[in-house]
């Protein structure tokens, strides 16, 4: 049913048509740069979107209106006119900065969170990056952003934002290993590390119900991992407003500081998009079984917008817990990973893989 | 007095002026001698030290009252000291007793210029280290300091001036923060710190090692101004000390010129003083709340505290004219009768705040990360506590029961009927707790008084220009955040002599280098929060 929507042949179209008058490179590389265009822009218009979102949802929990004077009653040209405005600021340097990692590490946090977004699977023959690995890239290319955050502390040369560099460092590495082995966990249910596999393998039922109360609790440990990959609260400890100003990123001004701040919205919508991947079928539509006439309905709906509609649910799940709790302690945080949720992870996955080898899973 | 007694069989020749309050004058070298004994008195231990209070005498010489109290029965006592000489002004210290006397003399020390001999911190608090001058002295020349551009550097190392055996005068350095130190500068301009407040803060990677205050980025010099300004006129700035507290720093200086002048005021304006401290504090304490929660990064509660304060505001301004400051309190009464929908609206506002205030509960008490957050952090204990003088909340939650409208009740507090708070763990958690309790005292207070406002005059008429009997007056309320006392020295003029306020804060800023040692940066931050303190009370 869901081949209404698939891309590939449209896709495939387009190539052909463009290699009947153009030499083949020539082709790919216009593709690779109109594709390239296509993910910038979606990239700003999913920030601009999930910032808004962000500003309603925060101001529905805290008893206020939220944006609402620009652009009408909405205020949904508040965002847009703040991205006009922090384009056209100056940005500083420092004095006694290192000038070239200064300059450098925003583009390497904002490189990171492209690359991880070129891997979601946005439809089927919707991806962007495709290859027979994704899920171990897309772990690959995150790791990057750390790198970003650690010299934009070290090289400001202040001591606020060199503490809050070091927190993120220590905090990111260690909640990139429950991330890795929440994702082996469904790399072994579903037996396969390409997403749009993963994706397919769904099609009979979302991995977070075929691999029972064990997924469940991958799932759970998943989203706290990535919640503090993503630096947000109750883990931005990073930033804490409240003890570092603004953490590591205090000394930037400008688009400098935009690309930390975009990277940020746009993390968590990646930690969404893939935790929907793997456990709630990505872009496959929602069937029940035994209602047939239900699951047509389902079907006609495309599988890009299952497929943001779940992610916006993660993020919307996300952003409640960090409107509701309070900031942990670096200590706590630790102690979290290195306690409880490591240890809990592996033996989640040792428990999916004996599973899965005795044919326990759906 | 059977304790002024006790002092005469230490120092012979101590005197007592009967003018306004007691004070029992010894010499500067029977000093200590003098408040070791009271320290160790076995009936009223003067286990706590309320003020330092610095004054210049002309003729006279430079010297200092010391405002004691015991915890164990209530007794207080001024005891008064001076140095003849000006130029080489040293008394002795007495931060060996009473912690708290570690910034106080400090304080003195910034403003009349007197030294304290074995006190092992002589630096100034609240002025530039490189300032001409003792300004609170009476011959300070106000043009001696023109504007500085020039940056302020820290000295790392402080001077220690004792007594050699031979009777001279030596000093010693001693070092304040290491070459070594990591030291953080939190403050002036920070998020957290509740105003222009400086901690120099020596971490070890996460932890803390040590925090050094550095005040005065926000004094106006308002015991200065005083001085120039008629009593009624001096009420105006009692409302910008703690702004949180502005109805009690105000009541408090308004009882003091009444007793030092005689005058009754009505019944109805002692019920309308009490329901305005109590809407102020339970006001302050939402704000306390409000501001934890952001502290310790919770954001959403923020608003709730601000939600409810918001309608204590819009009660205020109807009657006052003024939300965060109201200048309401005259001498005499209070400046205008209360409008006439307040009580329907203070009633409905404690009907709702009983009906949200589980919503508070529910979304921070409640949690396991405010809890984990807040308990065991921070410990004060409750000799440090006495010892350091933190009143308000901040001692109740150490166990150490300092409430002023329990203890010398005024206005109607003697005829109502509430608890004193307090909690015995001393952590964070139970100077949040301690607060959360009070905010509904505060309510149960409120309702006994509403329904029975006396009718009559709210104000009675007193004489606009007004001068008082010659003597020192004090009085004392309880702020949202401890125990204010008003000093006055009246030498029978219209305007004071010298008018010294207690603040509330500045010893909760001293105890923070106590409190948070040893613990993490985002600790400072919440124990911050809970101390509580305002920073225009501490720089005045």
């Amino acid at each position: 049913m869901e081949q209404y929507y698939d891309l590939t042949p449209l896709l495939n179209l387009i190539h052909t048509w463009l290699c009947g008058w153009m030499p083949e490179w020539l082709a790919l590389t216009l593709e690779g740069i109109v594709v390239g265009v296509f993910i910038l822009i979606m990239y700003a218009v999913l920030a601009i979107i999930l910032i808004y979102m962000e500003r309603k949802v925060c101001a529905a929990f805290q008893c206020r209106i939220g944006p609402n004077r620009v652009g009408g009653k909405g205020g949904l040209l508040q965002v847009p006119a703040d991205v006009i405005k922090i384009l056209t600021k100056e940005i500083i340097t420092l004095k006694n900065a290192d000038r070239f990692l200064y300059n450098l590490a925003p583009f390497l946090v904002i490189l990171a969170s492209i690359l991880t977004f070129s891997c979601l699977p946005w439809n089927k023959g919707g991806e962007i990056l495709h290859m027979n690995i994704g899920i171990f890239f897309v772990l690959a290319a995150s790791s990057i952003g750390v790198l970003g955050i650690l010299l934009a502390g070290w090289s400001s040369n202040s001591k606020y934002t060199l503490i809050g560099a070091v927190r993120s460092g220590a905090m990111i590495i260690s909640y990139e290993l429950s991330i890795g082995i929440c994702v082996l966990t469904m790399v072994v249910l579903s037996g396969t590390m390409d997403i749009q596999a993963i994706v397919a393998n769904q099609a009979d039922g979302w991995n977070l119900f075929k691999g029972h109360i064990i997924a469940i609790a991958a799932f759970i440990i998943y989203l706290i991992a990535g919640n503090a990959e993503a630096n947000r609260g109750p883990f931005d400890l990073a930033e804490a407003e409240q003890e570092l100003t603004a953490g590591y990123h205090t000394e930037y001004s400008g688009m400098h500081f935009g690309f930390f701040y975009l990277a940020e919205y746009l993390n968590l919508f990646i930690t969404a998009g893939i935790a929907t991947t793997l456990f709630l079928g990505g872009w496959m539509p929602l069937h029940i079984s035994g209602l047939d006439g239900f699951n047509q309905v389902m079907d006609f709906i495309p599988g890009v917008v299952w497929f943001v509609g779940k992610t916006f649910a993660v993020v919307f799940l996300l952003m409640w817990i960090r409107w509701t709790f309070p900031r942990l302690r670096i200590d706590q945080v630790l102690t979290l990973e290195w306690k409880y949720l490591m240890p809990v992870s592996l033996v989640v996955l040792l428990l999916m893989t004996v599973c899965k080898v005795f044919g326990l899973v759906f | 007095m059977e304790l002024i007694e006790k002092i005469k069989k230490t120092a012979p020749d101590a005197t007592v002026s009967e003018n306004g309050e007691p004070v029992v004058s010894v010499s500067a070298q029977e000093l200590h001698q003098v408040a070791e004994a009271l320290y160790a008195d076995s009936e009223h231990p003067m286990d706590y030290l309320r003020d330092i209070v610095g004054m210049d005498w002309g003729e006279t010489g430079l010297g200092a009252l010391y405002l004691l109290e015991s915890t164990r029965t209530g007794h207080r006592i001024i005891l008064k000291t001076v140095t003849a000489d000006r130029e080489q002004a040293f008394l002795p210290t007495v931060s060996d007793l009473w912690k708290t006397a570690l910034i106080k003399e400090r304080e003195v020390f910034d403003f009349f210029g007197i030294r304290f001999l074995n006190h092992p911190d002589m630096r100034r608090i609240f002025l530039r280290e490189d300032w001409k001058g003792y300004p609170l002295r009476k011959d300070y020349d106000m043009n001696s300091n023109p504007l500085n551009m020039e940056n302020e550097v820290n000295a790392d190392i402080t001077d220690e001036y004792f007594l050699k055996p031979d009777g001279t005068i030596a000093d010693k350095k001693n070092i304040v923060f290491d070459q070594k130190d990591f030291v953080v500068n939190i403050g002036p301009q920070h998020p957290s710190t509740h105003g222009v407040l400086r901690m120099r803060t020596s971490l070890d990677g996460e932890n803390i090692c040590k925090v050094d205050p550095i005040l005065g980025y926000i004094h106006r010099g308002i015991e200065k101004l005083n001085e120039s300004l008629t009593y009624p006129q001096t009420l105006a700035l009692t409302d910008r000390l703690d702004y949180l507290s502005a109805h009690q720093n105000r009541h408090a200086l308004c009882m003091c010129i009444e007793k030092a002048a005689g005058i009754e005021i009505s019944e109805r304006a002692q019920y309308i003083r009490t329901i305005m401290d109590e809407l102020q504090r339970i006001d302050s304490h939402l704000l306390f709340y409000s501001c934890l929660v952001m502290d310790m990064g919770g954001l959403t509660p923020f608003f709730y505290g601000f939600r409810e304060r918001e309608m204590i505001l819009d009660i205020f301004e109807e009657t006052t004219g003024g939300r965060l400051i109201q200048n309401y309190n005259m001498i005499g009464g209070v400046q205008a009768d209360i409008h006439p929908t307040f009580c329907t609206k203070v009633k409905e506002f404690i009907a709702h705040l009983r009906s949200v205030i589980k919503d508070y509960h529910d979304i921070f008490t409640g949690n396991v990360i405010a809890r984990t957050r807040l308990q065991g952090v921070g410990i004060l204990s409750r000799e440090d506590a006495i010892s350091l003088g933190c009143t308000g909340g901040t001692g109740r939650a150490s166990g150490w029961a300092n409430d002023v409208r329990k203890h010398h009740p005024y206005a109607l507090y003697d005829k109502v009927d509430f608890k004193e708070i307090t909690y015995t763990e001393g952590d964070s958690f139970a100077r949040y707790m301690v607060r959360m309790d009070e905010i509904m005292e505060s309510c149960h207070i409120i309702e006994q008084l509403i329904d029975n406002i006396p009718a009559g005059e709210y104000k009675v008429k007193t004489k606009p220009i007004l001068k008082l009997p010659e003597g020192v007056f004090t009085s004392s309320v309880e702020t949202s955040r401890g125990e204010f006392d008003v000093v006055l020295e009246s030498h029978g003029d219209k305007t004071p002599y010298r008018l010294h306020y207690r603040s509330t804060g500045m010893p909760l800023v001293h105890a923070m280098d106590t409190v948070c040692r040893g613990q993490k940066i985002a600790d400072l931050i919440a124990i911050g929060g809970t101390l509580d303190f305002v920073i225009p009370d501490i720089d005045r």
